[in-house]
């Protein structure tokens, strides 16, 4: 019980947050004549087939896992307090330049995959370390600058596609790098339906899901469960806090950035090592905000944010049968838009509230006010009360 | 003391002095645009860049200054009433589509109403979210930017796809009007006398012909509108008592609330203008179109808001940054060598920076200014052309170069990005 009412106010907004985005986007969609229930009723249908059904599953999780770990990254610079917009152009860099050196290379299996893992993470730490020594150094804000370093990312990484990066036919109409050897591919966890004895769906479901359960496990710990987290979280709630007991404010912010980068690195590896196999022109895009929402929306922890993920991946899948049945698309859009927007209100309205409710706490705690002539004992209850009130 | 020795010894070096740095800010900025015109002709002259100084690039640089400027106004009126406005470009989104919306069946001046409304919309929720609900406004920011992209495609979605006048789902029928367009009599249009001065391209003479033809000559209703914005601007926010209500709500809200000045709605106020300016903005960009279009603004919102920064929150400062980035903007669409020529500009003046940081005795940043220098130098000797790619994003390099080395000057409004309760610290 106790559990289930330290939990409460944690569920309520983002799950009040889904409600009123879901109502929202229902009367913008009758304003414009278009059904919001059969549109729902799209979104909802799996297909007939029970492989039909675990091939939608697929197609839900293998979107989640690169959202997951986008918004794990961009969580980690939340938690300190800085906003790591820049997410984007890290993984999209980090992404292009380890498909050419997984390409590049032939080594056995798993030192091939590990290869182009550390190459992502160390591409995108670097990207994002940029971002923080500017800060440091300079003062620029890492929110510009990091907008800043998107276009630069972007323009390179289109630059090495189309330059010395290109692999593909001069005459092809996709450009891309040349295919990693298989080598270099993580195998589909596709014997789980074998073993677990449902139908094996034609759609592979990627291996890089263990890798993303373990960086969730991995950063959830480093956070709650080492020195060097409880510093990040302190200096996200107080920096002054932070600096006074100690702590290096500088230093904290390259390290975060560099961490938040690494994990920024990983979220192109899942399509290109599982699908794809090299990096092409149309490569996944536009996973650097989405991790922003699916952040805010799993309040910064690793749990809630797969199941944020999870939620924004089966909205995803409702793209293309939306299309076919000759639906608006981009309802998931803004369905994803009104969520972001209504999850931080309903967060604001919940912190509100709680604070409110300890405050009524407090004052009932305190004994009443003290008489005309007595002084109240100096930090005493009623201090305290005005602390709180303050 | 001192006055009164000093004021007989040297009357000559003070004239000298006088002469150039005295006379205030306006004589300082007149001797800066004049020294980049130079250095600028120099650089023209030595790399044979033409197009550096062309007033065909000027009137591009104008062009995609603009859009630049209407954002970073947007921004000013914002932040100067203590709300960080990230959402810049999502409003920017909305007033392209407003814009695109509004023209195709009634015009350019509906175009422009439409986009200006649009724009107000995104920052009417802006307002809502930050200052009624208290919510982080960066955060605010960036879901209004998802949010717009959004709601826009699927407008169009809905709006266009079926459209007997044209359009689709990332575009929307031509406007039905095209804005009228001014040129200054004879020097730029008839005789056209910059024009012939501009074709000897003499030093000096040929360039600030060029630049002076590019910002007079076809210049749209809607720029002269956006330029004058910016005095306008700095009138009503700096002379009048509302602009220091506003600002005092980005200074200080507690104590400006103190004062009987309404903080939540100056905020409002201040946060729908900002979102009306960058709709304008995005109205602009539809107006060169002739046509919405789907990303349209290419993040010109974000730039906006480093021009914002890069002008210290003040209207002529990021009048300045939205020149420098519109400038480098029309160089690296109208001719990719000639961004090549920007290296040496690049060079010229981080060798400046080395020689006087060195002066001031900073061996570090002198040395890094230098290096960089001579890095750019080799660059402009070996490079003929530089790649799409890379070239593409020049104006956003220019942003972080220009910020890295100047955001430890810059003081923004106090309270800005703070969220303010009434009756909370």
């Amino acid at each position: 019980m106790s559990r289930l009412r330290r939990l409460g106010p944690a569920l309520v907004a983002p799950v009040l947050a889904v409600v009123v985005a879901v109502l929202i986007s229902s009367a913008v969609m009758a304003a414009l004549q278009v059904n919001p229930l059969k549109v729902f009723e799209v979104m909802v249908d799996f297909g007939e087939t029970p492989s039909q059904q675990i091939t939608a599953l697929v197609v839900i999780v293998n979107r989640a896992i690169p959202l997951f770990l986008a918004g794990v990254a961009v969580a980690i610079a939340f938690r300190m307090g800085l906003f790591n917009i820049g997410v984007e152009g890290q993984y999209r860099l980090a992404t292009i330049i380890a498909a050419a050196a997984g390409a590049a290379v032939s080594l056995p299996a798993p030192l091939h995959v590990v290869l182009i893992v550390v190459v992502a993470m160390l591409v995108a730490a670097l990207w994002a370390g940029l971002v923080a020594v500017l800060k440091v150094t300079r003062g620029v804000s890492e929110v510009i600058s990091s907008i800043m370093l998107n276009f630069v990312a972007l323009g390179l990484a289109s630059y090495l596609l189309t330059g010395p990066f290109r692999g593909s036919a001069p005459a092809s109409n996709i450009v891309s790098t040349t295919v990693i050897p298989e080598s270099g591919w993580v195998p589909s966890l596709n014997w789980i339906f074998d073993a677990v004895g449902l139908a094996n769906p034609p759609r592979q479901l990627y291996g890089f899901l263990i890798l993303a359960a373990v960086v969730g496990v991995a950063v959830s710990v480093l956070l709650n469960r080492t020195r060097f987290g409880y510093d990040l979280r302190a200096s996200g709630m107080s920096p002054s806090a932070a600096s006074a007991s100690g702590v290096n404010a500088s230093g904290m912010v390259v390290k975060t950035m560099l961490l938040s980068g690494a994990v920024a690195g990983l979220i192109g590896l899942p399509d290109l090592l599982g699908a794809t196999h090299a990096y092409t022109t149309n490569f996944t895009a536009g996973m650097g905000f989405l991790g922003i929402a699916v952040a805010l929306l799993g309040r910064n922890k690793p749990g809630g944010i797969a199941f944020a993920a999870l939620l924004f991946a089966f909205l995803d899948r409702a793209l293309v049968p939306l299309q076919i049945a000759d639906f608006p698309a981009s309802v998931v859009t803004i369905i994803q838009g009104t969520i972001v927007l209504a999850v931080v209100i309903a967060n604001e309205v919940a912190r509100r509230v709680t604070r409110r409710a300890a405050e009524r706490g407090t004052a009932q705690a305190a004994p009443p006010t003290p008489g005309i002539g007595i002084d109240p004992p100096p930090g005493g209850p009623t201090d305290a009360r005005q602390e709180v009130q303050a | 003391m001192s006055t009164v020795l000093t004021t007989p010894e040297a009357p000559g070096r003070r004239s000298v002095t006088t002469f150039f740095s005295g006379g205030g800010r306006a004589r300082r900025l007149l001797w800066l645009i004049g020294g980049a015109v130079v250095v600028l002709a120099a650089v023209r002259l030595i790399s044979g860049e033409n197009d550096l100084t062309s007033s065909s690039t000027m009137s591009a640089a104008l062009l995609l200054a603009v859009p630049i400027g209407l954002a970073a106004l947007g921004g000013l009126f914002s932040e100067r009433a203590g709300v960080v406005n990230i959402g810049l470009e999502g409003m920017m989104i909305l007033g392209t589509w407003g814009a695109g919306w509004a023209g195709y069946q009634w015009g350019w001046e509906a175009a422009l109403l439409g986009g200006v409304l649009f724009g107000a919309l995104g920052g009417l929720l802006h307002a809502l979210a930050t200052v009624t609900f208290g919510v982080d406004h960066v955060i605010s920011g960036v879901a209004i930017n998802i949010l717009a992209a959004g709601i826009v495609r699927f407008l169009s979605e809905l709006l266009y796809t079926d459209n007997p006048a044209g359009g689709g789902v990332t575009q929307s029928p031509a406007l039905s009007s095209k804005p009228p367009a001014v040129s200054l009599p004879i020097l730029s249009s008839g005789p056209d006398l910059l024009g012939k001065v501009e074709q000897h391209h003499w030093f000096l003479i040929s360039d600030v012909a060029g630049v002076l033809r590019g910002l007079t000559h076809e210049v749209g209703v809607l720029t002269v509108l956006a330029v004058l914005l910016i005095p306008a601007s700095y009138l009503l926010l700096w002379r009048t008592a509302f602009g220091l209500r506003l600002r005092s709500c980005g200074e200080n809200p507690w104590a400006a609330d103190t004062l009987g000045v309404a903080v939540y709605r100056t905020k409002y106020i201040a946060v729908v203008i900002s979102g009306a300016l960058a709709g304008m903005g995005g109205v602009f960009l539809v107006f060169i179109a002739g046509i919405y279009r789907e990303n349209q603004t290419g993040g010109r919102g974000f730039i906006g808001l480093a021009a914002l920064i890069f002008g210290n929150w003040r209207p002529g400062g990021l009048a300045a940054g939205a020149s420098l980035f519109g400038f480098s903007d029309a160089l690296q669409l109208r001719s990719p060598s000639a961004v090549v020529a920007l290296l040496l500009l690049v060079a010229v003046l981080l060798a400046v920076l080395a020689v006087t940081q060195a002066l001031k005795g900073n061996v570090l940043q002198s040395v890094i200014a230098a290096v960089i220098a001579v890095v750019a130098l080799i660059g402009f000797l070996t490079i003929d052309v530089l790649p799409p790619g890379i070239v593409s994003f020049t104006p956003h390099l220019t942003t972080l170069l220009v910020l890295s080395l100047a955001s430890q000057r810059l003081r923004m409004p106090q309270a800005d990005g703070l969220v303010y309760r009434r009756g909370e610290s």
